[in-house]
């Protein structure tokens, strides 16, 4: 067993019995507790049921197995899972046990997967830097000092530390997609309403989409092919048929047509340092693919209008915590407002209580047209601006972030740490999906380049990082805690 | 600073927002919100006259279901995570004297 396995050197390992899934599952409990005190990637490890699904899973292998039968993982603490804790990194939900599991659970029961445990993440998944957590902050297993990005954070250093070979995550505004730059892995957003919302604790719900961290875009296809799907419990859910969908549930991505690629000139125009995008962009037209400017107009108002529409979202979703039917109570209330009043305000984070407040003065009598109309109208603009983008390219190619992961406790002004996500936070208005893949190190650290498709054209997006990866090993690069 | 700036009073948003007026933190953040507003006011110089708003990424219609029962109320299995229960009933302070 190597610590780098992909989940397909895994799935071939178990099925020709060079190691079991209790073998399997003991090495990443093994590594978890070697290492994750040091990173804080996990908040919760199932040792016992994950060793007790392994040992199911060994018992009742045959040929007509499945990819992910007997194969271990983690999930966000975001993915409710009945009889374990489920936080959402909250102290308002520390000591919530979900009464159900989330569709994105129940499928991955349903292919056999291995659940390790529940991962890290910022407070109610707000955040970018994994520092807005009750448990305490996620380290960058490249660099201690620094933060994972965020919000699954934990997931993207739990993958990138080798503390389990993929982990599902979740993505409002860049929360998959910037930690699995940080740390140097593949990170996955769907097309909103790919993947089921039910169960998956609701943040911005217009915006909220489950993904992937995953050591390779391969095994991204992999994992996303077994949690997505029409769900009638999510009234948002996409119910279109996909016959290429399907076939990822076996098989990797096809062959890689050649493309013509768009690089939107805001977000170059943004960017600190281009040596490894301008050597990804130099690997791709090697590759046959056309490469060409394109202008995304509205970018630099996308930030404002997100952190508006995410607000407005966050401030009604957050209203159901009431310590009522659970969650946190506050001791000894006097009256009804009194227990709402200071169970919320004992039980939500400095940043969550930020949100709900921003959002509520966007909704707030007065301020609606100003702020969350004219955000909405905002949206429709940077939607457009993809529409037109993609008459004339297949895919879109910018980088994840404008930097490398940056050191602990360095933005403490919320403005600019909301200016991380300049570069996700466009894709996540206008509900495309959009993969992050490591490019190679800079200064010692990871780079991730962002690739954007049309809605539902997940297949172009893994297809093309497939082929880079095939023709590359920054995928491959080991963090400090593997070496 | 414009009028939207100066009109923050985070007293008032905390009593919309059920949150506790008390909480010390809560001074730290309407300097904060002043700077996020500020940020986000930015959209005005955005014209967007004409265009219609986009409340949803997906342009469908809401989907309907039939009118079927497909889920039992589990009260027991809901109430075990309840902060105070009592013969089935969430106990709060009491509203009516």
């Amino acid at each position: 067993m190597h610590p780098l396995a992909e989940l397909h050197e895994l799935r071939e390992g178990l099925r020709s019995g060079a190691f079991s899934s209790v073998e399997l599952t003991h090495y990443y409990l093994r590594r978890i507790a070697e290492v994750n005190d040091k990173l804080n990637a996990f908040i919760h490890v199932d040792a016992e049921g994950a060793l007790s699904q392994a040992a199911a899973a060994d018992a009742d292998r045959n040929t007509e197995s499945g990819p992910l039968h007997g194969i271990p993982i983690a999930h966000k603490d975001i993915f409710c899972t009945a009889g374990l804790p489920t936080t959402c990194a909250s102290r308002m939900l520390e000591n919530f046990i979900a009464p159900y599991d989330a569709t994105v659970v129940t499928h991955l029961k349903h292919s056999r997967v291995v659940l390790l445990g529940k991962t890290n993440m910022d407070e109610f998944a707000m955040g970018s830097s994994n520092e807005n957590s009750h448990f305490g902050p996620v380290a960058n297993p490249w660099d201690h000092s620094r933060v994972p990005g965020g919000s699954s954070g934990g997931s993207a250093a739990a993958v990138a530390a080798a503390l389990t070979p993929a982990a599902t995550g979740t993505d409002t505004g860049g929360s998959v997609r910037q930690p699995a730059a940080f740390c140097g892995i593949t990170g996955f957003k769907p097309t909103y309403g790919r993947v089921s919302r039910y169960g998956m604790i609701a943040f911005a719900s217009s915006l909220d989409q489950a993904g992937t961290l995953t050591r390779s875009v391969a095994d991204a296809a992999l994992l996303f092919a077994h949690m997505a799907g029409f769900d009638p419990r999510d009234s948002t859910s996409a119910s279109q048929a996909e016959p290429w969908l399907d076939a990822l549930r076996s098989a990797p991505p096809g062959a890689c047509p050649k493309l013509r690629i768009g690089l939107p000139r805001e977000y170059f125009a943004q960017l600190e340092d281009h040596t490894r995008i301008d050597a990804l962009s130099a690997g791709l037209r090697a590759a046959g693919h056309e490469l060409r400017e394109v202008s995304l107009p509205h970018t630099d108002a996308a930030v404002a209008a997100y952190y508006v529409i995410a607000g407005a979202e966050a401030s009604t979703n957050l209203s159901r915590y009431d310590g009522v039917r659970y969650g946190h109570r506050c001791d000894d209330p006097v009256d009804l407002e009194d227990l709402f009043r200071r169970s919320r305000s004992e039980g939500f984070g400095a940043e969550v209580k930020r949100r709900i407040l921003t959002g509520t003065y966007a909704l707030s009598v007065g301020y609606y047209d100003a702020y969350y109309l004219k955000a909405q109208k905002i949206r429709r603009l940077i939607s457009a601006d993809f529409s037109a983008a993609f008459e004339g390219v297949d895919v879109l190619l910018t980088p994840t972030a404008p930097g490398v992961a940056f050191a602990q406790n360095t933005l403490a002004d919320p403005v600019a740490m909301y200016n991380q996500d300049i570069f996700t936070v466009p894709t996540s208005l206008a509900g495309l999906p959009a993969l992050s893949v490591p490019i190679g190190l800079q200064d010692g650290l990871p780079v991730g380049a962002q690739l954007i498709a049309p809605a539902f054209a997940e297949d172009r997006l893994l297809a093309l990082g497939l082929q880079l990866q095939q023709q590359t090993d920054w995928h491959q690069q080991i963090a400090e805690d593997v070496a | 600073m414009t009028d939207s700036e100066d009109s923050i009073d985070i007293t008032h948003l905390a009593r919309l927002a059920r949150l506790d007026v008390q909480d010390a933190a809560l001074q730290d953040v309407q300097g904060e919100l002043r700077n996020i507003i500020r940020m986000v006011d930015l959209m005005a110089a955005i014209d967007t006259t004409g265009v219609e708003p986009m409340s949803h990424p997906l342009a469908q219609a809401a989907r309907l279901r039939s009118d079927e029962v497909t889920e039992s109320v589990e009260r027991e299995q809901f109430q075990a995570v309840a902060p105070e229960t009592a013969e089935g009933y969430y106990l709060v302070p009491r509203v009516v004297e």
